[in-house]
């Protein structure tokens, strides 16, 4: 099993309830074709920066599923059908974010190091500034010997 | 007298700074670059991090528009490391993340000024 994000942009001047039905259909599309719809978003109107079928404006609202390709080449087959649907693109997420979660894994065991690396060099600088302070009215004292 | 030999080192110390500093403004140009700690008032350039690694991002989303479109240029160009200062792995993901924007319709390909 494989996690997708399918996004599509809807035209913007379909009436919302006829985006809601649209957006129903497509879910039970991909729970037929053996997905697992895990979160659906509405993205809302935004502003396309380039015209596609002479619009400007578009409706964008995100799946992200669980399932095979036959799942994605499924409703990607229906979102190409369906005349409303302007644009649409399927991006694999699974990888990606496993090695997301990799990542963090190396940075959390790189912060639990460097706490016991960091007292061991924090003496250092503290040692010099002691001779330092002590200094200061050292000068003082010269000064007013002279 | 002891203490006030105790102050002549730390000055000692501080001294061998600024002969440091005085290597890069012998060769200034090319010192630039990388010696950022010597270079001192003429050409005070700051470090360029890499943003991600800042803010522990590791995974760059393409719909955060926002974020992504801070490393494209006016013209709708993939601004290069050299000018943003990402580093590597996370240029690659910026550049990934870009272009499946630019599918979307969520950043341009081209745009005029």
């Amino acid at each position: 099993m494989r996690k997708y994000e399918v996004i599509f942009i809807v035209r913007p001047d379909l009436p919302d309830e006829e985006i809601e039905k649209l957006i129903a259909h497509m879910e039970t599309f991909a729970t037929e074709a053996g997905g697992k719809i895990e979160k659906v978003e509405k993205m809302g109107r935004r502003r396309l920066a380039y015209r596609v079928e002479r619009q400007r404006e578009g409706f964008f609202v995100l799946f992200v599923l669980e399932g095979s390709g036959d799942t994605v080449k499924e409703l990607e087959r229906r979102l190409k059908v369906t005349d409303t649907v302007i644009k649409f693109m399927t991006v694999r997420v699974d990888e990606e974010l496993k090695h997301a979660a990799k990542m963090k894994v190396i940075r959390e065991k790189r912060a639990a190091r460097r706490p016991a690396a960091k007292p061991a060099s924090a003496p250092p600088p503290a040692a010099p500034l002691a001779p330092v302070e002590p200094a200061a009215p050292a000068e003082g004292a010269t000064e007013s010997q002279s | 007298m002891p203490p006030t030999r105790r102050t002549y080192k730390p000055e000692g110390r501080s001294g061998s700074r600024p002969s440091s500093g005085s290597r890069p403004s012998s060769g200034t140009r090319p010192a630039g670059g990388s010696g950022a700690p010597g270079g001192r008032k003429q050409y005070f350039r700051r470090r360029k991090v890499c943003k991600f690694c800042e803010e522990k991002i590791d995974f760059i989303d393409y719909k955060e528009v926002k974020l992504i479109g801070q490393f494209v240029s006016e013209r709708g160009k993939i601004l290069p490391r050299r000018l943003t200062g990402t580093c590597s792995p996370h240029q690659r993901s910026v550049a990934l993340a870009i272009k499946r924007a630019r599918n979307i319709a969520l950043l341009s390909f081209a745009s005029k000024i």
